[in-house]
């Protein structure tokens, strides 16, 4: 077994197979995809993680495009938010994802569907065991999220099925009615049939036993070609299809959520004791980690700001020397700046894909405004004396414009670089979103897992690095803005006392 | 026929529905001084920029040694000097590198450039060490030679000044125009040259045009200005500065 393993990984860099595997921001998506990554190397094929990605449009338009050959996924959302429409039969689902191009493995074996959660103890005393019995207690007191409360498959489809007669139902946030439940102040809520929480909390799931809830049949998506470019990879991959209960895949979000065991552990774990597999896992260092994001990091920043700044100091100059256009100008530069920066990332991914070039372009958009409008500013604010000057002296436009216009403008112009710079390296974290990689990454995944320390593995050397820039900008200012101008700016400012 | 250097005819520039310049007509002889004198806001500025080609007349026409004046003629502007009140110096050029900037973008050789400078910074008497400092580093008096010196850097036919003098304290100010003086009977430009002092138009120019809300009331020396005032308003300019005293001596 070993000697076929370890041939197998020495054989992977040569002729290997790709498999790029992604996942959704949530730790159940991230640990069925590093399981299906790690079955993929396991079959001798070159896995590539996608991690925690931006949402279920995202995945599926990189799906699409081939940016990404494989993710989970569960058979409600694939209907509802893929399909936008009713759920069928499985049969259905797979002919319709087909006419797609894509493919659909059959069940993992565990739902992750709403259900309604008591603390075990409670519902022991009442004999409470599927929601019909909830529905002879109407003294007992509900509170549930405010998405289910208002999602017409939550609260409402759930008290019609059932006729629940309960009084004063009131909405709450997930963690606080977890908390809420536990303490006593409430007897039910709302939660996932796979929550860690179900563990943690003691809680039993009651039975849907009248089906008000549709279901969400944990299943991995994958681009039809996987089939010729990668068979065994792909066979490899569903031997998960049947073998992941709901309490397994309880007791894996568990060990993640509350012992903050590295998902990669967990999977080898899981595939040791139920596929006797053993996948080599080897989980990058602090500082190899480090070093990697800010790369990453730094290069995204670095391009972006670049582009910027090729587009936008054009932009601020014509902006400048017309005026009906400037006002264009700076209007429309001003309305992608009011884009929320999450939306422009995923309006960029039909057109990019996923990775750094979607995020290089959302950021260099970002940051065209502060350079633009401070080039616009720059120029407009010369002096027209030294204009005529220029002018007089029978230069030419661009003469003029490069030997008078613009030194004389470079205070305004780097000042405006030097915002857009700072920014972007703070918006740059979001780029992780789109599979950018980056210091977004740790504070992903510490929002994910509620973690302060890995997010501030994120969110600390962001902030350096927003320092580092500026203290960048500060010399640079010093090496380029001409001696005279800061000559002339000071006698102005001692002048004026 | 005596050549004019200078020809203005019939110009008007409007400002909006009401305001106006001209119609104007005026010649200024090659190799002569005209001083534009008149209150503030009597449009002396606007038709030395009218000259310059840096505004553009809505009638009339203007040339410059037979050459018509079009704002899209840099070239005919690189024959001509101008000088402003405050210098309009460049502040993030060196005073030598504001002096050779036009004659450097036309890639005349660096040893006429240098001659050059130093030939005008005698003319202008200008220490050498001046020329390494930046505009803000210099007194307005040492602003005014450079600007000039940079005026004059292509050897322009005409000379335009928008009050040289008019930002200068009065030691600064004499010594300035001793200079200017002199270096203008030197080189033997034709000068036109703007200031609403009398005292400095008689100081500098042969002949004075008196200008009022964008016409020219009176044209001649300024001894015809004083004899045969064309108007009360003449006379009177002519009185109240007699009275305030001169700023000059007389030519």
């Amino acid at each position: 077994m070993i000697a076929t393993l370890l041939a197998l990984a020495l054989a992977a860099p040569l002729d290997a197979p790709t498999v790029r595997v992604a996942s959704k921001k949530f730790t159940e998506s991230v640990l069925l995809a590093e399981l299906a990554a790690e079955l993929a190397e396991i079959a001798g094929a070159r896995a590539v993680r996608r991690e925690e990605l931006g949402g279920t449009r995202v995945l599926w338009e990189a799906l699409l495009r081939g940016d990404v050959d494989l993710y989970p996924d569960y058979t409600g959302t694939l209907w509802r938010e893929i399909l936008g429409r009713a759920p069928g039969d499985a049969a259905e689902l797979e002919r319709l994802l087909s006419q797609k191009g894509v493919a659909v493995t059959r069940p993992l074996g565990f739902q992750d569907s709403y259900a309604i959660g008591m603390r075990r103890a409670l519902a022991d005393r009442l004999g409470i065991e599927t929601v019909s019995d909830l529905a002879r207690h109407p003294e007992l007191h509900l509170a549930f999220t405010d998405e289910f409360m208002d999602r017409a498959e939550g609260w409402p489809a759930l008290r019609d099925r059932y006729r629940l007669a309960h009084r004063g139902v009131r909405g709450l946030d997930h963690d606080i009615a977890y908390r809420a439940l536990s303490a006593g102040e409430i007897d039910a809520t709302d939660l996932y049939t796979t929550d860690a929480e179900i563990r943690r909390y003691d809680l039993r799931a009651l039975a849907d036993d009248r089906q008000a809830f549709p279901e969400y049949q944990a299943v991995l998506v994958y681009r039809a070609d996987l089939a010729e470019r990668a068979p065994l990879a792909l066979t490899s991959i569903r031997r998960l299809e049947g073998r992941i209960s709901a309490p397994q895949m309880i007791a894996m979000n568990a060990r993640v959520r509350f012992e903050g065991a590295p998902a990669a552990e967990v999977t080898a774990e899981f595939l040791a004791t139920t596929l006797d597999l053993h996948p080599t896992v080897s989980v990058a260092g602090f500082w190899a980690r480090l070093l990697q994001r800010t790369e990453e990091h730094v290069l995204l920043v670095a391009i972006a700001l670049s582009a910027a700044m090729a587009v936008a100091i054009p932009l601020g100059i014509w902006a400048a020397r017309r005026r009906r256009a400037g006002k264009v100008i700076l209007g429309v530069v001003g309305i992608v700046q009011t884009v929320p920066s999450l939306a422009l990332l995923v309006f960029m991914i039909p057109i990019l894909g996923i990775g750094a070039r979607p995020a290089v372009a959302a950021l260099a958009l970002y940051g065209l405004l502060p350079v633009v409008r401070n080039t616009h500013a720059g120029l407009v604010g010369i002096p027209p004396d030294l204009r005529e000057s220029a002018e007089a002296l029978g230069l030419s436009r661009f003469a003029r414009l490069r030997l008078v216009e613009l030194p004389l403008a470079s205070p305004s112009i780097l000042a405006g670089v030097k915002t857009s710079a700072v920014i972007t390296v703070g918006t740059a974290t979001l780029g992780a979103l789109v599979g950018a990689g980056g210091y977004g990454q740790p504070i992903l995944t510490g929002i994910r897992l509620a973690s302060t320390s890995l997010i501030l593995e994120g969110a600390i050397p962001a902030a350096l690095l927003a320092l580092a820039v500026q203290g960048l900008f500060d010399l640079l200012e010093r090496a380029l803005v001409p001696r005279g101008l800061t000559l002339a700016a000071s006698e102005t400012r001692s002048g004026s006392r | 026929m005596e050549l004019s250097a200078i020809d203005v005819q019939g110009v008007v520039k409007r400002f909006g529905p009401s305001a106006a310049l001209g119609p104007l007509t005026l010649s200024v002889r090659e190799r002569s001084t005209l001083a534009l004198i008149g209150p503030s806001g009597s449009g002396k500025s606007t038709l030395l920029r009218l000259v310059m080609g840096l505004v553009e007349p809505d009638e009339g026409v203007i040339s410059v040694r037979g050459r018509v004046v079009r704002r899209s003629d840099a070239a005919l502007r690189r024959k001509m000097g101008y000088v402003l009140q405050g210098g309009g110096l460049f502040p993030h050029l060196r005073a030598a590198e504001n002096v050779t900037l036009v004659a450097r973008t036309l890639r005349l050789p660096a040893e006429r450039i240098a001659l050059r400078l130093s030939e005008l910074a005698s003319l202008c008497r200008l220490a050498e060490a001046v020329l390494g400092r930046y505009p803000a580093e210099l007194s307005g008096g040492q602003r005014q030679r450079v600007s000039l010196m940079r005026a004059l850097m292509l050897d322009p036919e005409v000379l335009l000044l928008d009050e040289p003098l008019g930002a200068l304290d009065p030691v600064t100010r004499s010594e300035l125009q001793v200079d200017l003086r002199r270096i203008f009977d030197e080189l033997g430009k034709t000068v036109l040259l703007v200031t609403h002092d009398l005292g400095e138009a008689a100081f500098f120019a042969h002949r004075v045009a008196l200008l009022l809300d964008g016409r020219v009331v009176q044209e001649g020396t300024l001894a015809e200005l004083e004899s045969a005032p064309s108007s009360p308003f003449v006379s009177r300019f002519v009185q109240a500065h007699r009275e305030g005293g001169a700023n000059g001596v007389k030519r």
